[in-house]
């Protein structure tokens, strides 16, 4: 059946098969290999994408269930060729490790500050609960979202080059 | 994992979910946020040939205080229902279950008609539907009836909906200030209950002790008759028949229901 939605900004309009999950439409339809699909059963979050602002797992929803509303992946976010500050953030502290979570984790990041734009240390764990780091990388993960958010939190991290604190114990 | 083929139609209102349920048969499913349904779809464990999405039907979503009732919307995700000001005023207990279901991600797509329709006996929301002795609206081809909580859950994941019925809003009394409890007990996080319990006042619901949510009514009947917490909770496994798994045997799981019946009574979230 035709379906019409926003990915990225850009107006689409495809025929797919009601049962073609929102991931695969993402990656084999438009071509935007960002979103992974990790454990395929809703748990990993490799595969988050925002829907209309708001992170979804897109191995559990319907592309028809998105027609007419606004996606957004991993691919979306950088405007002009600067990194989005939630790119930016993981870029600098080094949020991550195989890379294989990050475009989930980035795009649940930024859902997660869309709605409380300065959490916690505690309230970034709890936000990001829905995405498993293999590699267990959650510390520079918690801390790249701390930094985005330029909480005071963040400050604890020091520098680049510098001995870091824990964030956590 | 990809579903076995099947039809899409966007229903237009309530009623005209209901009109579809009618003409295209028992094979025909409702589909909200999908994420009880989708899953059991990419498993081949349901296989329904069209879905009915009733996911956007704005009449289905929201939150609203009539008389002493809250009154939610079928549609409405958990993360709205949890994040509600008037549900965490007015249905804590309520609120915060919704706000134990998955990560922040499944709260943004499931339902609370959805939760309460696939009826695991596990789950959060139908345990505290008892509890908080609430019911659900539901519309079929004859009209609207309102179904109690304990009249809804008729089996392992069985409910008393009939086909070409489907849930139009779910309503709990309001209980600002009442005294709650809600204990959960998971093995990994964001799991469903190995057992659970939800009190308020002197009502006990418990997850998982059973194929439905149930009372404690022995522990109830004790608080009323003046026991104390501790002495309520010890009888909070009479009469259940829980099932056993690779996370618990039977003697287990009424342990559990004991312990966790003590620290909901104790009111601690």
């Amino acid at each position: 059946m035709q379906v019409e939605l926003f990915v990225n900004g850009q107006q689409r309009s495809d025929d797919v098969e009601p049962r073609l999950l929102l991931v695969h439409y993402l990656r084999e339809v438009c071509g935007l290999r960002a979103a992974n699909v990790g454990c395929d059963t809703t748990s990993c979050g490799a595969c988050t994408v925002l829907l209309n602002g708001t992170s979804v797992k897109s191995c559990t929803v319907l592309t028809v269930q998105a027609a007419g509303q606004q996606v957004t992946t991993a691919e979306g976010l950088a405007a002009d060729g600067e990194l989005h500050p939630v790119q930016a953030a993981f870029r600098q502290e080094h949020g991550l490790q195989c890379g294989f979570c990050t475009p989930g984790m980035v795009m649940a990041a930024v859902g997660l500050l869309s709605e409380n734009p300065h959490p916690t240390e505690a309230e970034v764990r709890e936000g990001l609960e829905g995405n498993f780091c293999r590699c267990t990388g959650y510390h520079n993960i918690v801390r790249a979202v701390l930094a985005a958010a330029g909480t005071a939190g963040a400050a604890a991290g020091g520098t680049a080059d510098g001995e870091r604190a824990e964030v956590g114990a | 994992m990809i579903p076995a083929p099947f039809d899409y139609v966007a229903a237009e209102s309530a009623p005209h979910a209901v009109d579809l349920l009618g003409s295209l048969g028992d094979d025909a499913k409702l589909l909200a946020g999908g994420h009880s349904l989708l899953p059991m779809m990419k498993l081949r464990l349901a296989a329904p040939s069209v879905l009915i999405d009733i996911g956007r039907l704005t009449e289905l979503i929201g939150i609203r205080a009539e008389g002493d009732e809250l009154v939610m919307g079928a549609a409405t995700p958990h993360d709205t229902l949890a994040t509600s000001g008037l549900a965490r005023s007015d249905a804590p207990l309520l609120a915060h279950s919704a706000g134990l279901v998955g990560d922040p991600q499944i709260r943004h797509r499931g339902t609370i008609g959805g939760s309460l329709a696939h009826a695991d006996p596990a789950a959060d929301l139908p345990m505290a539907l008892i509890a908080l002795g609430g019911s659900v609206d539901v519309l079929g081809p004859g009209g609207t009836r309102n179904v109690a909580a304990e009249d809804f859950f008729t089996g392992f994941f069985e409910t008393s909906l009939e086909p070409g019925e489907l849930i139009t809003a779910v309503r709990v009394p309001r209980r600002p200030g009442a005294a709650w409890g809600y204990q959960k007990f998971v093995r990994r996080a964001n799991d469903w209950a190995i057992v659970g319990a939800a009190a308020i006042d002197g009502r006990i619901a418990l997850a998982n002790m059973g194929p439905t949510p149930l009372r404690a009514r022995a522990a109830e009947q004790a608080l009323a008759d003046g026991a104390s917490a501790a002495e309520a909770a010890e009888l909070a496994a009479e009469g259940t028949e829980p099932g056993e798994d690779v996370h618990a045997d039977r003697d287990y799981r009424r342990h559990l229901a004991r312990v966790l019946t003590r620290r909901a009574l104790e009111h601690r979230a």
